[in-house]
C-alpha cells in the first residue's frame, strides 16, 4: 500500500505528458471551454442591471441602462429578457430571447406604445446592440456549441495564469472569422477576446474586469470594456445588482411576461 | 433609522417593487402644400401632445398597476383637441394564467401597411391618420397559458366612438362627419361585446384565430334625409355602429431573414359579408456593404371585398356605405435602420391600386438627439386618384408632419 501510494503519482506524472501530447489544439481548447461551461452550469437563473456607456470618437459619451433577467435551459441555451430604461424614448421597450446550441435563436421585441410584440429575425446577430460595440451575438448566452476551436499557448495575463486559446464561430451570419480568448486557469473566466471581422481584420477588444463570486460559485465580470479598433469608438458595460436568488422559471420569459414588461 | 431604511429598501428589493414615472411631452407642426378645399380648413396645424405613465410592479413583477392619460391641443381642430385615458389597469399574472382587469390596450397582428385583425381598441383618428394611436378600452381579461398555446377572453364593457376630425380639420373627408352617432343596439355604447383569441408560437410560426361579437369598431357611414339638400349637397355623413361578429387569423413565419406575415378576416353584420385579405413580407439585409445598416424591404398585398369606389345614388338612396380605400392593392415599402448611437431609421412605402392605378406614398424618419429628444419627420400624400375612388378628397392634403419630442 505505502510503495503504490508512493508510486501513483509518480506514474501519474509519467503518463501526464504522453496523454498531452496525444491530446490536439483542437481537443484542448475544446476541453477547456467545456469546462467553463461546467463550472457555470447549475445557476439556474439570476436578474442583474447593466449599465452602457457609448463614446464616440470624439469622447462623447451617450448612456443606456437595462433591466436583465436570465434563466438557465437544460440541454439547450438560455432564455433572457431584457427591458430598456435608457435611453427615455425606448423605456419599457423589451426583448426576449431564446437561445439555442443549434440553429437560429428566436427573438421577440415588444414595443411598448403600440403594444407590439414583434418577432425579429435572428440573421442581425453581428448587428449592434442598441447602437453599441456589443453585438447581438457578443451579449448572447455563449454556448459550446456554437463555435469550433484551437489551444494556442499558456500566457501570463495581468499576473494570471491563462489560457490563450481560438473560437470559430460555425454560423455564416456571424459578424467574425474568429475570436482569440485569454481565460485564466484558476476560475475559468474570460479576462479578454479580441474579435477579427469578415476581412480577418482585428476589429475589437473586449476586456473583463471586477469579477465577482456569487452563490460560492458563479464569477460574473462586473465591469466589461468593448474597444473597436477600427472605428476608434468603445463601450463600457456595467454589471450590477446581480440577484442568483431571483429564482425565475419559464413564465417569466414567455410572452406574456414580455407584455406585462415596463 | 439608516439601517431601517436599507432593510426596507432591501426588502422591496426582493419583493420586486418597482415604480417608475415616464412619458413624453411633444409639440408637432402639421404643413400642407396646397390650400385647402374647405375655406373653414387651414394650412398650418400645431399642436402639443402630453403622455404621462405612472407604473407600479409588486410581488416579483407579477402584479402591475398602470396609469396613462393622454392629453392633445391642437390649434384649429377641436374635435383633436382631446384627454384620454390610454390606461388604467391592474394586472395580476399567475402560474398559468393572468388577468388584466380596467383600461386598456391590446394589439393583434402582423401586417405593416394595414391592421385588419386588430379590434380590441378603438382608433383614436385625429391623432395620427396611420390608425396607430388608439383610445383606451374597459375590460376585464383572463389568459390562460395552456401547452397548447394562449387563450385570452375578453369582456369589454363599453364602446369607444372613432375620432374623427371637426371642420376645420386636416386632412379629412370632403364631406364632414357627423358628431352624433348612429347605434343598431338599442344599449348604444353600453353594449357588451365579447371576445376570444387563441395564440401560439410553434417553432419558425406565431399563430393567432380569435373572434368578435359586439359592436363595430369600424362604422359604416349613412347620409341621413334632414342632411340632404336635394338634389346631391350633403351637409355631413353620421357613423353608423352595427352588431358584427369577425373571426380572423394572422400568421407569421421566420425562415432567416423572411419574415412572412398574414392576416385574414371574415366580418358579418354590416351589410354583404366583408373579407379582407393582407399578405407579404419582410426581408432584412443585415450590415449591408460591411456597414451597421440594416435594409428591410416590405411587400404586400391587400385584398377587401368592400368596393373602394363610393357609389353615390346608394349613398343619398340613404344606403349605410364604407370609406375603405384598399380593395386590390399592392404595397411596396423599404425600412433603413442605422443602429446609430442616435436610432435613426427611415420607413419609406407607396400603396398602389391595381384596379385603377391610383397611389398612396408614406415617409416616416426619426432620429434622437442627446439623450432624451427625439424628432420625428413623416411626410404623406396621394397622387392619381380617380374621382369615384374613397381617397379622391385627399388630392390637395399632401403633407409634412413634424414632431419634437421630450421623454423623461
Amino acid at each position: 500500500m505505502t510503495i503504490s501510494n508512493k508510486l501513483l503519482p509518480a506514474l501519474l506524472l509519467c503518463l501526464l505528458p504522453i496523454g498531452a501530447g496525444a491530446e490536439s489544439p483542437e481537443e484542448k481548447a475544446l476541453g477547456i471551454a467545456q469546462e467553463a461551461d461546467r463550472r457555470d452550469s447549475g445557476f439556474g437563473s439570476y436578474s442583474n442591471d447593466v449599465k452602457m456607456i457609448l463614446k464616440n470618437k470624439q469622447g462623447r459619451e451617450s448612456v443606456r441602462e437595462i433591466r436583465s433577467n436570465t434563466l438557465e435551459v437544460a440541454d439547450d441555451g438560455d432564455k433572457s429578457l431584457v427591458i430598456f430604461d435608457e435611453p427615455r424614448d425606448v423605456a419599457g421597450t423589451a426583448l426576449l430571447s431564446f437561445t439555442h446550441k443549434e440553429g437560429p435563436d428566436d427573438q421577440w421585441l415588444y414595443l411598448p406604445a403600440l403594444k407590439r410584440v414583434k418577432r425579429i429575425a435572428s440573421d442581425n446577430k453581428s448587428g449592434p446592440f442598441m447602437g453599441s460595440e456589443f453585438a447581438y451575438e457578443d451579449i448572447a448566452s455563449q454556448e459550446v456549441e456554437k463555435y469550433t476551436y484551437k489551444y494556442l499557448r499558456d500566457e501570463t495575463l495581468d499576473g494570471l495564469d491563462v489560457f490563450v486559446f481560438e473560437r470559430y464561430p460555425k454560423d455564416e451570419k456571424s459578424g467574425y472569422t474568429r475570436q482569440v480568448i485569454w481565460l485564466d486557469k484558476e476560475h475559468y473566466k474570460e479576462r479578454k477576446i479580441e474579435y477579427y471581422d469578415r476581412k480577418k481584420a482585428l476589429l475589437k477588444t473586449l476586456t473583463f474586469a471586477d469579477y465577482q463570486q456569487f452563490r460560492d460559485s458563479f464569477w460574473r465580470a462586473q465591469d466589461m470594456h468593448m474597444v473597436n479598433h477600427q472605428t476608434g469608438k468603445s463601450t463600457r458595460l456595467l454589471q450590477t445588482n446581480y440577484d442568483f436568488a431571483a429564482n425565475l422559471d419559464d413564465r417569466d420569459f414567455d410572452k406574456n411576461s414580455l407584455k406585462r414588461a415596463r | 433609522m439608516k439601517r431601517l431604511i436599507c432593510a426596507l429598501a432591501c426588502l422591496l428589493h426582493t419583493l420586486g417593487a418597482h415604480a417608475e414615472w415616464r412619458g413624453y411631452v411633444a409639440a408637432e407642426l402639421l404643413g400642407f402644400q396646397e390650400a385647402p378645399r374647405d375655406a373653414r380648413q387651414h394650412d398650418a396645424y400645431a399642436s402639443l401632445a402630453f403622455e404621462p405613465e405612472y407604473f407600479r410592479e409588486w410581488n416579483r413583477r407579477d402584479d402591475l398597476f398602470t396609469f396613462k392619460p393622454y392629453f392633445l391641443v391642437d390649434a384649429h381642430d377641436d374635435n383633436r383637441t382631446h384627454v384620454d385615458i390610454r390606461e388604467l389597469s391592474w394586472i395580476h399574472a399567475a402560474r398559468d394564467w393572468e388577468t388584466n382587469i380596467g383600461i386598456s390596450k391590446v394589439y393583434w397582428g402582423v401586417t405593416e401597411a394595414v391592421h385588419l385583425v386588430d379590434i380590441i381598441n378603438q382608433t383614436d383618428l385625429v391623432v395620427n391618420e396611420d390608425g396607430e394611436d388608439k383610445l383606451g378600452q374597459p375590460m376585464a381579461k383572463l389568459t390562460l397559458i395552456r401547452d397548447y398555446g394562449v387563450v385570452d377572453l375578453f369582456v369589454l364593457p363599453g364602446f369607444r366612438e372613432r375620432t374623427f376630425p371637426d371642420i376645420e380639420g386636416r386632412p379629412r373627408f370632403s364631406i364632414p362627419v357627423n358628431d352624433d352617432v348612429l347605434y343598431e343596439s338599442g344599449a348604444e355604447e353600453l353594449h357588451t361585446d365579447f371576445a376570444v383569441r387563441w395564440s401560439h408560437s410553434i417553432g419558425e410560426f406565431d399563430i393567432g384565430v380569435a373572434h368578435f361579437a359586439g359592436t363595430a369598431r369600424e362604422p359604416r357611414f349613412v347620409v341621413l334625409p334632414a342632411d340632404l339638400t336635394p338634389p346631391s349637397t350633403i351637409a355631413k355623413v353620421t357613423p353608423l355602429y352595427e352588431i358584427i361578429n369577425q373571426t380572423s387569423l394572422d400568421l407569421q413565419a421566420i425562415f432567416g431573414g423572411w419574415l412572412l406575415k398574414l392576416e385574414a378576416v371574415v366580418r358579418s353584420g354590416q351589410g354583404k359579408r366583408v373579407h379582407a385579405v393582407a399578405g407579404g413580407y419582410e426581408y432584412t439585409f443585415v450590415g449591408v456593404n460591411e456597414s451597421q445598416i440594416d435594409i428591410g424591404l416590405i411587400t404586400e398585398y391587400l385584398y377587401d371585398s368592400r368596393g373602394d369606389d363610393i357609389d353615390l345614388a346608394a349613398a343619398l338612396a340613404g344606403q349605410p356605405f364604407f370609406l375603405s380605400p384598399f380593395q386590390n392593392d399592392l404595397v411596396l415599402g423599404a425600412r433603413v435602420t442605422l443602429n446609430d448611437a442616435a436610432s435613426s431609421e427611415l420607413l419609406a412605402s407607396v400603396i398602389v391600386d391595381l384596379d385603377d392605378g391610383g397611389q398612396s406614398y408614406n415617409l416616416e424618419a426619426s432620429r434622437r438627439f442627446g439623450d432624451s429628444w427625439k424628432l420625428s419627420l413623416e411626410a404623406r400624400g396621394v397622387m392619381n386618384i380617380p374621382a369615384n375612388n374613397v381617397l379622391s378628397g385627399f388630392e390637395d392634403d399632401n403633407r409634412l408632419r413634424l414632431e419634437l419630442a421630450r421623454y423623461f
